[in-house]
């Protein structure tokens, strides 16, 4: 449970509703909103080294929508969209979130997230945060689970060692 | 902004930054209050206050020793929260690490630019 963190994502629960994601980056703001809102950047980097991000449309202004599309390794395909609500260049986007494959019976407005990604620079590095605010605990507990179901169970790793430490 | 409600569970307490800073600092061993206090330099109703959360949801224990009134870490009741949100962050630092590589290449490409200016 690092508070200050480079190299490893943190990820806390500030309330029922929210997930925060938070990283330093090794870069000035300006290069991290670039690689955040670029879609040719965007597909090195968003398939997490699980698969191959094969869309990528991104329509920044206020209104306009993206939609990201991976398919992963095994073949299974996600896609996600939404629009932006809110746009300060280099320094805060807001935006909508729907997983296009919501289980039955989950309208897209329950579904749906509102995003808020911040770039702050200091010392020509960046820390991200990405504010994650679902419309339930349910709903957001569901994010955090379907890390669990797309296998992401993987041993050892930096984060174990944070667990250990907790003992 | 109204705040959103909360579930008072180890979950939740963590999740202030101010009581994660109150947790790193007894990850390093049992500490008074008065220390606390010292080491983080805010006020003693603040660091008591969030004492006091840390304590409700078992992340800290509390013993007397003479007239103290000594905290330390219960890692255990943190343990669940970091297990079910690890796969998650997981992927996200994997997902920064690829970025981390598109950035060192942005960085590049910038220097390279601004020399051959």
């Amino acid at each position: 449970m690092p508070v200050t963190n480079s190299g490893t994502a943190t990820v806390t629960l500030p309330t029922d509703e929210q997930i925060l994601i938070t990283r330093e980056f090794d870069a000035p703001k300006h290069l991290v909103y670039r690689a955040w809102t670029t879609p040719e950047l965007l597909k090195r980097w968003w398939h997490a080294n699980r698969g191959k991000v094969t869309v990528v449309e991104i329509d920044l202004r206020v209104g306009g929508t993206w939609r990201y599309v991976m398919v992963a390794d095994d073949g299974y395909e996600v896609a996600f969209h939404g629009d932006y609500r809110e746009i300060v260049p280099n320094e805060r986007i807001v935006s909508t979130e729907i997983y296009e494959g919501l289980p039955e019976g989950v309208s897209e407005e329950e579904g749906a997230t509102v995003n808020t990604v911040t770039f702050a620079e200091a010392n020509e590095r960046t820390t991200l945060t990405l504010l994650v605010q679902a419309t339930s605990k349910i709903s957001r507990d569901a994010i955090i689970d379907s890390g669990m179901e797309a296998g992401l169970q993987d041993a050892l790793d930096l984060l174990e060692q944070t667990a250990n430490s907790l003992r | 902004m109204a705040r959103a409600a909360t579930t008072t569970d180890a979950f939740n307490a963590v999740a202030e930054p101010r009581r994660r800073q109150i947790l790193d600092v007894l990850a390093d061993g049992e500490r008074p209050v008065n220390d606390l206090v010292g080491l983080l330099g805010w006020a003693q109703p603040q660091v008591s206050k969030h004492l006091r959360v840390l304590r409700e949801v078992g992340a800290v224990v509390v013993r007397d020793e003479g007239r103290q009134r000594l905290y330390r870490l219960n890692g255990h009741a943190l343990k669940p929260i970091h297990d079910w949100v690890k796969t998650y962050e997981r992927s996200w630092s994997e997902r920064f690490d690829q970025l981390d590589v598109v950035l060192e290449d942005l960085k590049q490409k910038e220097k390279r630019d601004a020399s051959d200016e």
